[in-house]
């Protein structure tokens, strides 16, 4: 089986100072990795470096491809870096304002990569995305309102929705809980277990939330100064973590 | 004439004009920039289109300017006037008569021929503008070819009016490549932009010029169950009885009287003319 995406020592560097350093690891179909750390210990600029948005100094990003097999991301055009970010690839930001055309129906928000890769039936079009609504449990009403008019979950479950609807291989997710309180997280990290799930999706999610992590990821790694201090299975590392800065990230979190 | 360059512009302005109108013309809807001059008149006006005329045009032509499809108009009797002027060419009302035609928001109802130039006053170029404000980021779509987003537009208008609503400034794939703002021309007359006549579009503000070769592949963008239609109101013009033309709709009184008639003059003129 080949690995769906193989890091080889990645770095990036902002001038002197280091973004990320020297990452290498590889993610299988299937499953799903959990990046963690405190603020400014490089997830995101990690993340923004595997999914093309940043470019790496030194590095390899390879993914596997549904027409080409194994390739370099960093060497490929801008052209289909782009197809295969609204193909293959999906981001969910943080933030679903960054993620949703705030100014455009949720219907058109849903049906933009559809239209992107060429789909060009109405009908159609509208059929997937009250689909799509359907799965994150967006009532069919609320199809051609703004996000504008949606709760903060709701924006991020129709952020969701909006990424998965052309059937990604691989979805990278930024504090994909970030900023909703802790009862619509826990529907939201229970809808995106399912869908993760049903759909065999990969997925690379970057959080500082420890739940996050262990609801959802297979395997962990745990980021301190750009450089991976820990890996591992989640449990093992969240149950028995070795390096200290895990042990006091673990021992950190408040137990209510 | 002697002491000034012929049709306004110096020669060194309408060679870097040419070279611009010259890539457009490879490139089919793409938007070249150019140096866009300052002209005596505000922009808006169609400093564009007349910075393109003055570049096209030779002391052998014949020039006919309409904006929304009149001659009578101010900017199109100014425009008109100014050439007259500054080129000392002939000018012209007949669409048959004339080798360069400039025009705001139409395209002349009698078919154009291989001997004419159609030149558009472009007030914003760009298509993508209103969906992305970005000018880094549009002149990328186009270049990755990436245009959903245009599609993602229609389908709003679908979802909010039970059609596309969009009745100017229809958008257009050029030569299966670029996508291309057609100017505010109805989209009634988008079907007449696969033309024998050469298109050049004149953006001044925005410093961009584009083309449309004779007889080039032109597309009004859709779905497939929401066709393109270039719809008009549905009446004969009140004075010449034309069914098949673009209508204006003009309000004749205070009691709710109005009356449709051709948005085209000289057309409207020439089948009375014809009828009489």
């Amino acid at each position: 089986m080949t690995p769906l995406l193989d890091v080889r020592s990645l770095t990036k560097t902002y001038g002197g100072r280091i973004g990320c350093a020297d990452v290498s690891f590889t993610l299988w179909p299937g499953e799903v990795l959990g990046i963690v750390g405190e603020s400014g210990s490089g997830k995101s600029t990690l993340l923004g470096c595997l999914a093309g948005q940043l470019s790496p100094d030194t590095g390899e990003v390879i993914f596997d491809t549904r027409a080409e097999g194994p390739r370099d991301v960093l060497s490929m055009s801008e052209a289909e870096r782009r197809m295969l970010g609204r193909t293959d690839w999906a981001f969910v930001h943080q933030n679903p304002r960054d993620g949703l055309r705030m100014r455009v129906s949720a219907g058109g928000n849903v049906g933009e990569r559809l239209m992107a890769v060429g789909a060009r039936h109405y009908g159609d079009i509208r059929a997937d995305a009250l689909d799509w609504l359907g799965r994150v449990e967006i009532h069919e009403s609320r199809i051609d309102d703004r996000p504008a008019a949606f709760s903060g979950g709701m924006q991020q479950r129709l952020q969701i929705a909006r990424n998965l609807v052309t059937g990604p291989r691989l979805v990278f997710m930024d504090e994909p809980t970030g900023g909703l309180d802790v009862s619509v997280q826990a529907r939201l990290l229970d809808l995106i277990r399912g869908l993760v799930r049903r759909m065999g999706l990969s997925a690379i999610v970057v959080t500082h939330d420890l739940a996050v992590v262990r609801l959802l990821a297979d395997r962990l790694m745990v980021m301190k100064d750009g450089h991976v201090i820990e890996t591992g299975l989640t449990d093992q590392v969240l149950d028995d973590p070795q390096a200290a800065y895990t042990q006091l990230l673990v021992s950190s979190v408040l137990q209510v | 004439m002697s002491d000034y360059n012929f049709a306004y512009l110096d020669e060194q302005t309408k060679r870097m004009i040419r070279r611009a109108i010259l890539k457009g013309v490879a490139v089919p809807g793409y938007q070249v920039p150019f140096a866009s001059r300052e002209m005596p008149m505000p922009y808006g006006w169609g400093t564009g289109g007349v910075q393109v005329s003055a570049a096209c045009l030779t002391p052998e032509d014949t020039l006919k300017v309409i904006d929304q499809g009149a001659d009578d108009t101010t900017n199109a009797v100014s425009i008109r006037k100014f050439f007259e002027k500054t080129a000392g060419v002939a000018v012209t009302e007949k669409t048959a008569e004339a080798t360069i035609i400039q025009t705001r928001h139409r395209i002349p109802e009698e078919p154009l021929t291989e001997d004419q130039i159609l030149v558009y006053q472009v007030p914003i170029p760009e298509p993508l503008r209103f969906l992305e404000p970005s000018e880094v980021e549009t002149r990328k779509m186009h270049a990755l070819e990436d245009y959903g987003l245009m599609h993602v537009k229609l389908y709003e208008d679908i979802s909010r009016h039970g059609e596309i609503a969009t009745a100017y400034a229809y958008p257009v794939t050029v030569e299966d490549r670029y996508v291309m703002d057609p100017s505010p021309i109805p989209k009634f007359d988008n079907p007449k932009l696969v033309s024998a006549a050469l298109q050049l579009f004149g953006a001044g503000r925005e410093q961009r010029i584009y083309a449309v070769p004779p007889y080039t592949k032109v597309v009004s963008l859709d779905f497939e169950d929401y066709p393109f239609d270039p719809s008009k109101a549905p009446h004969p013009c009140a004075l010449c009885g034309a069914e098949d033309t673009y209508l204006d709709e003009v309000i004749t009184d205070d009691q709710g009287g109005r009356m449709f008639v051709c948005s085209d003059t000289d057309y409207c003129a020439q089948r009375r003319e014809d009828a009489a």
